[in-house]
């Protein structure tokens, strides 16, 4: 038995999660009818996992912070412009031609790694005069910013505002950059499993050690944090950099499950799933200081987000909810007030989900539950 | 009281003022290694204010301050703590979601060496830094009687724990002089006598310098080797409690509250 208690944990996640893995590489074809793997399950695992990075990375400066910041799709469009732009670079100067290879895979980590590292540094720029303004102000300012920068990127002369791939046929990212077309996301489904397992997981770290400490006591209390020695103009930025980095992340692989990019699917409003209310009801339903809690409440908004669009049970429903379903953003809102009225800490408040605790408590009610029937046997025998 | 040695604090001519409002003007004061030093005065006389100011959290208009010699205006408050100065609140200020052992541990980050990859891949140097800190955090609860509550979260801790708690908190910066804002504010008699324990404690073990505001006089009376009284912002006595209590000026201060 393993004595230590963190460690115990980390080898329980470790090794359920590869078990996961397994499992499902040798289920995944039988899931639903034939094809459906391939056309709705695996477009939706992508989806879902930019989500989750999406979620997770606002969590750390919304949930541990404690800053509000609104524009954090503007960076996730960053790094998808980023990403596209390069892989359509690489691919015009002959780096790759077919999407194979560990000249490709090269390209592909590249891709990502730059978009990361670009959403960074404008998250620093951004960062360092915004973070001087708390509350409402930041808001204010964070949603400008998010406003801008698409405006900026619809106005850059090699993106455009169609999008990148209806200017001229020869950019479209299936063909020539990093998208993945139906097979192709099945067969690169370890790409997004294994960025956003690597995301998650450097989160995780940074949220449990001296950073994460130190963030969650400026969110507690600036003064008093300040107070106890930590810089905590150095603490927010840093950590608003570092979760732009991670929205850089999951543009990058939003860039990769795509035919096209518009910046219209980025803007602050746009009813689709990419904006940054959406972002923000993910983490408040899951639960601001909660990696574990945004993970879940991702699931749990796409699987809304696409029953919304696409379930057969909506067209049952009356005529004025259908209306409203056509607008989803007032289902958001309508989830988010619900979430702040009945569990404003959301579903796991700023406790992790944690596996060791779930087994240990499974055995501790199992030994409770034996020591009631003994408890009762004996009563019985005292009778 | 001409004195060699140099002091721990020392302040020349320092004032503020909001606005039109002088809230404290020509504060000196002078505090060495192992002293207690009381600093009273009616409400809204500016001892937080002063407090404020050798913290760094408001920028003195005038005068400066010295830690150890060495001019500390225009700095950051972090900047404060890194060169000595630690401090607790009037109106307590923990970090409330996070737990008893987490306040203390919050205390060492600037002395925490290891850096980003060593957390990200959690390396044996991150592993021992944090289990140095643990004993060491377990170890200034223990002053408090606070060891076996250190997984509570802060919030829960009644009333009288977590004064003591920002207590163990600032002295968890490693600091030369400690400042307390009204500790024994709202505690009752055997909590005061219990936190006097604790100062005394505090003193016999680390040999710092305190500068400590508070309203009971008993306390004040008690502990503190040296008092300073000031009213509207102006000192208007300094000298032994003995002195303090007879003089004619601090009894009509606070006789015309
Ligand atoms: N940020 C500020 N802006 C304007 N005025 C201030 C500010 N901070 C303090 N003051 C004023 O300075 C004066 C001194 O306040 P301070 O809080 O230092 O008093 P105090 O001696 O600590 O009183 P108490 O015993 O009630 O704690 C008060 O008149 C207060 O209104
Ligand atoms: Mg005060």
């Amino acid at each position: 038995m393993i004595k230590n208690r963190t460690l115990q944990g980390y080898i329980l996640n470790t090794l359920v999660i590869a078990v996961l893995l397994i499992v499902f590489s040798f289920v995944k074809e039988a899931f639903g009818k034939a094809g459906d793997f391939k056309l709705i399950i695996a477009p939706s695992i992508w989806q879902c996992c930019y989500l989750i990075i999406l979620a997770a990375s606002l969590n750390m400066t919304l949930g541990f912070l404690g800053q509000l910041s609104l524009g954090h799709c503007g960076f996730m469009a960053i790094g998808a412009y980023a990403a596209a732009l390069i892989s359509l670079a690489a691919e015009r100067a002959g780096v790759f031609s077919d999407k194979s290879g560990p000249a490709f895979i090269l390209v592909l980590v590249g891709c990502i790694l730059i978009a990361g590292v670009l959403a960074a540094i404008v998250g620093l720029l951004v960062g360092i005069p915004a973070l001087r303004l708390k509350g409402d102000y930041l808001a204010i300012i964070t949603l400008g910013f998010g406003m801008i920068i698409v405006n900026i990127i619809n106005n850059l002369p090699f993106a455009g505002q169609e999008g990148l791939a209806l200017g001229s046929a020869s950019a479209s990212l299936y063909k020539n950059g990093l998208g993945f077309g139906t097979a192709l996301k099945v067969t690169y489904i370890w790409v997004a499993l294994a960025v956003t397992m690597i995301s998650v997981a450097m989160m995780f770290m940074y949220v449990r050690s001296k950073y994460g400490r130190a963030i969650r006591a400026i969110r507690d209390d600036e003064i008093a944090a300040s107070a106890s020695g930590i810089n905590t103009a150095f603490y927010k930025v840093f950590t608003f950099a570092y979760s732009a980095f991670f929205a850089g992340v999951a543009g990058a692989l939003y860039a990769c499950s795509n035919a096209t990019l518009s910046t219209a699917s980025f803007a602050f409003a746009n009813g689709g799933i990419l904006n940054s209310t959406f972002v923000v009801v993910m983490v408040v339903l899951g639960g601001m200081g909660s990696l574990t809690g945004s993970i879940v409440a991702a699931i749990i908004m796409f699987i809304v987000n696409y029953q919304i669009k696409n379930g057969v049970w909506v067209k049952l429903l009356p005529l004025w909810l259908q209306n409203i379903f056509a607008f989803p953003m007032l289902v958001y809102a309508v989830i988010l007030i619900i979430v702040i009225m009945f569990r404003p800490k959301g579903i796991f408040g700023i406790y992790e989900l944690s596996l060791r605790n779930f087994f240990s408590d499974m055995k501790r009610q199992r030994q409770n539950r034996l020591a009631q029937k003994q408890e009762s046997k004996e009563a019985l025998n005292n009778e | 009281m001409s004195d060699e040695r140099t002091p721990i604090l020392e302040t020349r001519k320092l004032g503020i003022t909001f606005g039109g409002l002088v809230a404290v003007s020509d504060f000196n004061i002078k505090i060495f290694k192992g002293e207690l030093v009381g600093l009273i005065g009616p409400n809204g006389a500016g001892k937080t204010t002063v407090f404020n100011m050798l913290t760094g959290v408001y920028k003195p208009t005038e005068g400066s301050v010295l830690l150890d010699g060495q001019v500390l205006n225009g700095k950051k408050t972090h900047q404060f703590v890194a060169a000595g100065v630690a401090r607790t609140f009037q109106n307590i200020r923990l970090f409330k979601q996070m737990t008893v052992l987490e306040n203390v541990l919050v205390a060492f980050t600037k002395d925490i060496h290891y850096g980003m990859l060593d957390s990200l891949f959690r390396t044996p140097r991150y592993w021992k830094t944090e289990k140095e800190l643990k004993t060491k955090a377990l170890d200034l609860l223990s002053i408090f009687h606070l060891e076996d509550k250190a997984d509570y979260i802060a919030a829960n801790l009644p009333y009288g724990q977590q004064r003591k708690l920002e207590i163990a908190r600032a002295l968890a910066t490693d600091m030369k002089l400690l400042l307390l804002d009204e500790p024994a504010a709202g505690m009752n008699p055997t909590e005061t006598a219990e936190l006097l324990d604790c100062i005394n404690a505090i003193r016999n073990r680390f040999g710092i310098a305190i500068l400590l505001i508070e309203h009971d006089m008993s306390l004040v009376m008690n502990v503190c080797e040296r008092i300073q009284v000031i009213d509207y912002g102006v000192t208007i006595a300094k000298g032994l409690p003995e002195e303090i209590a007879k003089n004619p000026k601090v009894i009509a201060a606070y006789l015309g509250q």
